[in-house]
């Protein structure tokens, strides 16, 4: 990939944290009007950074130079070939750190995946930016939620512009850290902030998985030239030339690229609300609803599908991983349709349809799609936007209520909200041929009818596309139903609010602004079968640039087996006939309101089973409860009582006080200021020294061999005179043999027993008599083994067993 | 009759010294305590003189002159203190003397 280094990337990301910076720094003392301006400001300019970058830009180092940007070379490429071709730009800000052969830079990588991420980004946050003017124009905290907001755009910047996985990852954790600040942003309600906790906390178990995989990633990949960087670029090229790296058998039968997908799978999982982590979403819409309409919809939960699109070198090496992500985006696109038909919540409704909706993206970026899951990346980043955006517009019409059973006929008072929310509807129902929906969801519907990798069974991808089909049905239907209960039939919420009012032209602009590019998106991807113009068909080609080709064959963009002309038309067909069929369905059931057939098939029987499962959601988040959540309050209500409450407070703490408390006790008795008691510590204490140092110890004797004699050595030991009277009995009888005297003496070895004793009398100390000669002695017997009588023993004299204690 | 030896003036003199420490340590009243320290004094050049007769060494002597010097000072001070407390409190109990303690 060509490319080239420029120095201002960093504006991009840097423009929103600064907004940031001033509003959460002074936003108290300025006016609402200013704090306002700075935050719309700061990401309207970042977006018109980021465009001016991804188009082109002068050349700051040779002024009146025009540079192209990734976007206008494709653009030149295909003019001067027919094909695009990749261009990127690159920066580096500094290195972060250096330990050992380890070097991470502070860099930003700008090729067309990353291009495409920061104009959504930018884009829908300058919308909500000043959408949010209107929506939250009586919130007393209003710098704080648009400094939040303002944080989470630079946070969300980083990670897509990101070269390398850890500088994504810091902004993968400052989205996650917004993302718990704006969900709890109203945290005087007990509720909301439990909803900001349990999005933080689902989202740490699958943060610690995705790091895991990045150190995975950095194991495997250490020995590589410049590997050590997890720098995108590198891992790529290891994907391409290098790939028995990540085809390396690594766990069971798998191969490394399975293990490291998976658990940078459930990074995304938890970010991006897939089974069996989806479950703070949800929860989340307690937070502003612009900020459902940013981070739960449009940016942040799409996190996931683009870290596995960043990292498609990797997953094209394991079908495995493959298959992991399709099947989980499956699973989840179907069962969160379901859970929400039951719903009657607006924003509820919207959450699992999100949850739904990036199922679909995980089955094309599962299925080795890759820009099929980011097509639909984008065109559900405007009409989801704009389905958030519309929902705020109806509740501040609606005085704050999101109860779809009081609304109904609400087109006669907001018309602007409505018509755009028609089109939101129709292009997430997926209606034929001009809704960007229709195209984007095709695209990954088409993939996943013609995947079929090696190790998957031949009928796996057909399933996948039974079951999102499936999901598409339920989706329109869903949707359609919130849009009859709110928009059709006659009003029943008089009692509530009397007049709903149409929201402030700063609501209504964005809107707008959505429902043409709902409809515009779909036409930058069209598939190939209706139309080879190329500035249809330009956005995959492009964005294929920045993704890897399946299994390494080649480097073309094509990533899926060609259909057929004829089965790509019935795959759209039997796509559309889906989607309307689902519009029709709750046309019938909810047109003029609550369906009185519906009620009365939930009343009793499987009808109701099937609702109650719905409405309570499948009963995830209570088994949770049970298995998960019950059992580890328990461990800490455990771990406290012992470890905090036993061992730290009463046996380290308390105990660390007793100890002193007695030591010092003990101590003010001895230190009591009377002389005389010291006195008598100093006498004992000189006592015991003298006795101790003037004891006779183990007094002994020691025997060598000298030529044919053996010599002994009497040693009285420390404390006695060395002119004590010493006898030696030589001959076994006990008694001293006469005439033997003398510390030193010599036999031979015949004349001396097994057993020799030593008797020493204490000069000073032992009782006399009148003659003056010693009548206490003391014994000191010692078996004596002599080696037998040699000739030849004028060796060096062999020390016998000498000198130790008898 | 027994024969005197050196074990009998060693003996003497450490039976003079424990009760010069028993005094010192027991004894609450400062005359009494100054007195068993000279009966620890003499016990001392009871020992010393006894080893110069042992050793046959006059330089024993001579500590011994000294010591008694050095007493004869030790005791004049320390009655003049004992007096001069006397006069002040109308006691020499050491115990009662603790005004640094409090």
């Amino acid at each position: 990939m060509t490319g080239t280094t420029i120095n201002f990337l960093w504006v991009v990301p840097a423009l929103p944290l600064l907004g940031a910076l001033i509003n959460l720094l002074f936003g108290r003392k300025l006016s609402r009007q200013a704090v306002h301006f700075v935050a719309v400001a700061s990401v309207a300019a970042a977006f018109f950074t980021a465009f001016y970058l991804v188009v082109g830009y002068w050349n700051p180092a040779k002024p009146g130079d025009w540079q192209e940007g990734p976007l206008w070379q494709a653009y030149l490429n295909w003019k001067a070939s027919g094909r695009v071709a990749a261009f990127e730009l690159k920066e580096t800000l500094y290195t972060w750190i250096q330990v050992g052969n380890f070097k991470l830079d502070l860099a930003f990588r700008l090729d067309p995946l990353s291009s495409v991420m920061i104009l959504i980004v930018t884009f829908c946050s300058t919308l909500i930016h000043i959408y949010s003017t209107g929506y939250m124009s009586d919130e007393p905290r209003y710098s704080a939620y648009f400094g939040y907001l303002n944080l989470f755009t630079g946070a969300m910047l980083i990670l897509v512009l990101g070269a390398n996985l850890p500088v994504m990852f810091i902004g993968w954790e400052g989205v996650g850290l917004c993302s718990f600040l704006l969900i709890g942003f109203w945290f005087e309600n007990e509720t909301y902030a439990d909803a900001g906790r349990k999005a933080f906390v689902v989202n740490r178990i699958g943060d610690f998985a995705f790091l895991l995989g990045m150190f995975l990633l950095y194991w495997a990949t250490q020995g590589v030239d410049g590997g050590n960087s997890l720098d995108f670029a590198v891992l790529r090229n290891v994907g391409e030339h290098q790939p028995e790296i990540f085809t390396q058998v690594w766990w069971g039968r798998e191969r490394l690229a399975a293990a490291a997908g998976i658990l940078l799978f459930i990074g995304a999982a938890g970010k991006s609300a897939q089974i069996p982590l989806y479950v703070w979403l949800p929860d989340a819409m307690a937070g502003p609803t612009p900020v459902s309409a940013l981070i739960h919809a449009a940016t942040m939960v799409t996190a996931g599908v683009y870290m596995v699109a960043r990292c498609s070198f990797l997953y094209a090496h394991s079908t495995t991983a493959m298959a992991v992500v399709a099947t989980t985006g499956a699973l989840t696109a179907l069962a969160a349709a379901f859970m929400a038909f039951a719903q009657t919540d607006l924003k509820k409704v919207l959450a699992y349809s999100t949850v739904s909706q990036l199922g679909f993206m995980f089955v094309g970026v599962g299925t080795g799609n890759w820009t099929a899951g980011v097509f639909h990346l984008m065109t559900h980043a405007f009409f989801k936007a704009g389905l958030f955006l519309g929902a705020g517009s109806v509740m501040h019409g609606m005085n704050g209520s999101g109860d779809i059973r009081i609304m109904g006929g609400l087109r006669k008072y907001l018309p602007v909200t409505h018509i755009c929310f028609l089109i939101y509807c129709l292009a997430i129902a997926g209606f034929p041929f001009f809704t960007a929906g229709f195209y984007s969801k095709d695209s990954i519907l088409a993939g996943a009818w013609a995947s079929h990798h090696d190790g998957w069974p031949a009928w796996y991808g057909k399933m996948l596309w039974g079951v999102l089909l499936v999901a598409a049905l339920g989706t329109a239907f869903y949707m359609w139903r919130l849009y009859f209960l709110v928009f059709s039939g006659t009003y029943r919420g008089k009692q509530v609010v009397d007049h709903p009012h149409e929201s402030p032209r700063s609501m209504t602009g964005p809107l707008v602004v959505l429902a043409f590019l709902s409809i515009a998106a779909g036409f930058v991807g069209l598939p190939h079968v209706m139309t080879h113009n190329a500035y249809f068909t330009f956005f995959p080609e492009w964005l294929a640039l920045s993704l890897a080709p399946v299994f390494g064959h080649g480097h073309e963009a094509s990533v899926l087996p060609h259909l057929s002309a004829s089965t790509e038309w019935s795959l759209m067909a039997a796509a559309s006939v889906a989607g309307v069929l689902g519009i029709l369905l709750a046309g019938a059931l909810y047109r003029k309101g609550p369906s009185q057939w519906v009620e009365r098939v939930t009343a009793d029987g499987a009808g109701q089973a099937l609702y109650e499962a719905s409405k309570n959601k499948l009963w995830v988040d209570e088994l949770y409860d049970l298995v998960i959540v019950r059992p580890f309050r328990a461990l800490a209500r455990g771990l406290f009582e012992v470890v905090d409450r036993f061992m730290i407070d009463t046996v380290v703490v308390n105990g660390a006080g007793f100890a002193m408390q007695t030591f010092s006790r003990v101590s003010r008795w001895v230190q009591n200021g009377q002389v005389q008691r010291y006195l008598v510590a100093l006498v004992v204490g000189a006592a015991l020294i003298f006795v101790w140092t003037s004891r006779a110890d183990s007094p002994s004797f020691r025997w060598r061999q000298v030529d044919d004699a053996i010599e002994f050595t009497a040693e009285p030991g420390h404390g006695l005179r060395q002119d004590a009277e010493i006898r030696w009995d030589f001959d076994g009888d006990g008694e001293p043999d006469p005439g033997v005297s003398g510390p030193v003496v010599t036999k031979r070895p015949g004349e001396v027993a097994s057993r020799v004793t030593v008797f020493i009398a204490d000069p000073v100390w032992g009782k006399k008599d009148k003659a003056g000669q010693p009548t206490q002695w003391r014994k000191i017997t010692r078996r004596v083994q002599l080696p037998a009588p040699t000739t030849s023993s004028a060796t060096a004299p062999a020390v016998g067993a000498s000198g130790g204690v008898p | 009759m027994m024969n005197i030896g050196f074990g009998h003036f060693l003996v003497l003199a450490a039976v003079l010294f424990a009760i010069g420490v028993a005094g010192v340590l027991l004894r609450r009243n400062a005359l009494i305590i100054m007195m068993s320290v000279e009966l620890m004094l003499n016990a001392a050049n009871l020992t010393i003189l006894t080893f110069a007769r042992m050793h046959g060494d006059l330089s024993g002597h001579s500590f011994a002159m000294i010591v008694i010097a050095v007493a004869a000072a030790e005791v004049a001070v320390g009655l003049a203190i004992v007096v001069a407390i006397f006069r002040g409190r109308r006691h020499v109990d050491v115990d009662r003397m603790n005004l640094h303690k409090h």
